[in-house]
């Protein structure tokens, strides 16, 4: 997703002069090779200073610029907070927090390079916006969002590798809607990220048992589509919440909100994170497993195994 | 390069007006009890300085230039210099902290001259970097000028952003440290001795720095008219904390006391303002 992020603020920023990206010191920023190259002026390397990166970024943007913070997620956001909080939110500029490496992709690199708790944490800020693509088609269509949104963003992306969930969904992407890529009648699944590709492959199989099953990318998690959620809660029998984010302030806890409100009465169960620092290491799959968030374990809790 | 003190006659009107904003932010004291009247009047010249003398206000009064306060608290000396240019009202002023009014104890982006909204120690300098940066990357003439509190510069965020400004090569900037040897807690240079001196360590992360009294409107203007490089610059300004008025004078207490109506009188008086 980084390579797609990075090649579709260059198309962005060739067609808009204001594009500018602050980054901090990160590796992976290599994949902007083409921005830098072409646009020196406008990609800022700040070093490991990430409240600088946050504050260069809102001080452009209050000249006119639209800025995009680039780093792993946690030194994104959570290192810079407050900066994040007075410096973008509370002026509301047209700033980007581009996290990636979100959620426990960075498996092994321990709890400093995790985000599990940013969709609550961005969330909780007026003014504040969270945007989390399923996969590079997705995330491409929000960049090109982004680069006129006007007003603070999260922009929540994954890594690298992932594949492409949304090549035929029946919804296009909009901003602020919830999207089906695949339509049912009995049950939903619904989630966010790259995690979704995880309820996918849960759908699938719920569609060997004889099922007919949606498969819902909430891409926008603040505004959260209410509207959009109360549909999907009366049209389906059965509900699924899939998130690589902890139970606290994700999308579970804002669709069960949401399922309180509307007197929803079908099934509704959420499979998040749990609220642990993680102490064990291995791949991202193995990870997601030490969390209960592997499709296997998922399809036997919806399916009663 | 010009090196122009204020002549004689701009020195007197600055001195007068530096007087008549005390007695202003004095004034408003007696209606409303929050506000820092201390950090204001220690960069009281410092602010003269740069909206009446640096600030390039062409025949229309529009500027390119921008005056932006880092040590949010001292805004009172701001609001009481942009009430004097006509930016804001005498009825802003008076509704200061009232639930009608749009004036609070720190400054809020969106009212009439607030550029950035600051109040947490820390973010002026790095917004200032960028704001400076983008006005080069545009082609805009004007400077941008920063208020910065010696308190603030104990914040990590004011290093980081001291490390990248002369790294973005922004000439534009000019920074303005309120050297008053005051935080909440006592003397700077007690808290923390190590944080002198600071004019080397300034000069070091490849700014130009100037040290002048801050409480002389001439040599704060010639600082900057007499600069040497085209690096980014910051004048040191040492100061009195409370200037002005004896009793405030290096207090802490006063940091965010308002006087009572005895003291606003012994504070008048001091001032020179007849009874």
């Amino acid at each position: 997703m980084r390579n797609q992020f990075a090649e579709s603020l260059y198309k962005v920023a060739c067609a808009d002069e204001k594009i500018a990206v602050i980054v901090a010191d990160i590796s992976p920023a290599g994949s902007m090779g083409k921005f830098r190259e072409e646009f020196p002026e406008r990609f800022i390397n700040v070093g490991v200073a990430e409240q600088s990166m946050i504050g260069l970024c809102a001080g452009m943007a209050l000249r006119g610029f639209k800025s995009y913070a680039y780093t792993i997620a946690p030194f994104t956001i959570y290192r810079p907070f407050e900066f994040v909080r007075d410096d973008v939110c509370y002026q509301n500029l047209p700033v980007t927090l581009v996290g990636m490496g979100s959620g426990i992709v960075y498996s092994t690199l321990g709890a400093t390079h995790h985000t599990l708790e940013d969709v609550a944490v961005m969330s909780a800020i007026p003014n504040m916006h969270v945007l989390a693509p399923c996969d590079p088609l997705e995330l491409a269509e929000a960049t090109t969002f982004s680069a006129n949104f006007g007003k603070p963003l999260y922009l929540r992306i994954g890594k690298s590798g992932e594949p492409n969930l949304t090549e035929d969904a029946i919804d296009p992407f909009e901003f602020g809607k919830v999207r089906y890529v695949e339509r049912g009648e009995d049950v939903c699944l619904i989630g966010y990220g790259p995690a979704l590709s995880i309820a996918k492959e849960v759908a699938g199989r719920l569609r060997e048992d004889g099922k007919s099953v949606s498969l819902v990318s909430a891409h926008t998690l603040k505004p959260l589509d209410r509207e959009g959620i109360i549909s999907i809660l009366q049209a389906h029998k059965e509900v699924f919440v899939v998130e690589e984010h902890t139970a606290i302030g994700g999308l579970g806890t804002k669709i069960k909100e949401i399922a309180w409100d509307s007197q929803a009465v079908c099934r509704l169960e959420t499979f998040a994170l749990k609220d642990e620092f993680i102490h064990c290491y291995g791949t991202h799959a193995d990870m997601q497993k030490a969390h209960g968030l592997s499709p296997e374990q998922i399809y036997a809790v919806v399916s009663g195994g | 390069m010009n090196s122009s003190d204020l002549d004689p006659f701009r020195a007197a009107e600055s001195n007068e007006r530096c007087r008549r904003l005390r007695k202003r932010i004095l004034d408003i004291s007696q209606q409303v009890k929050a506000l820092h009247i201390a950090g204001a009047f220690s960069c009281m010249e410092v602010v003269e300085t740069i909206y009446f003398h640096l600030m390039d206000r062409g025949t229309n009064r529009d500027t390119e230039d921008t005056f932006l306060m880092s040590k949010g608290h001292g805004c009172m000396a701001q609001y009481v210099a942009l009430e004097e240019l006509g930016v804001l009202s005498e009825k802003d002023i008076s509704e200061y902290c009232t639930s009608h009014g749009i004036l609070g104890v720190h400054p809020d982006y969106g009212n009439p001259g607030i550029e950035a909204s600051t109040g947490s120690l820390g973010h002026g300098l790095t917004l200032a970097v960028g704001m400076a940066y983008a006005d080069k990357l545009s082609g805009k003439r004007g400077t941008v000028y920063a208020v910065l509190s010696d308190g603030e510069m104990q914040e990590g965020s004011t290093w980081e952003g001291m490390m990248i400004a002369p790294t973005l090569g922004v000439s534009n900037l000019v920074a303005f440290l309120d050297l008053n040897d005051f935080q909440s807690l006592g003397r700077t240079s007690e808290v923390l001795p190590n944080f002198y001196p600071i004019n080397a360590k300034v000069e070091s992360f490849g700014w130009e720095v100037a040290e002048v009294s801050g409480h002389d409107t001439g040599a704060l203007f010639n600082a900057v008219r007499s600069r040497k490089t085209d690096k980014p610059m910051m004048v040191l300004a040492k100061t009195t904390k409370g200037k002005g008025v004896s009793y405030m004078e290096n207090v802490p207490i006063w940091h965010y006391r308002a006087p009572n109506a005895d003291e606003y009188k012994t504070a008048l008086r001091e001032l020179g303002f007849a009874q």
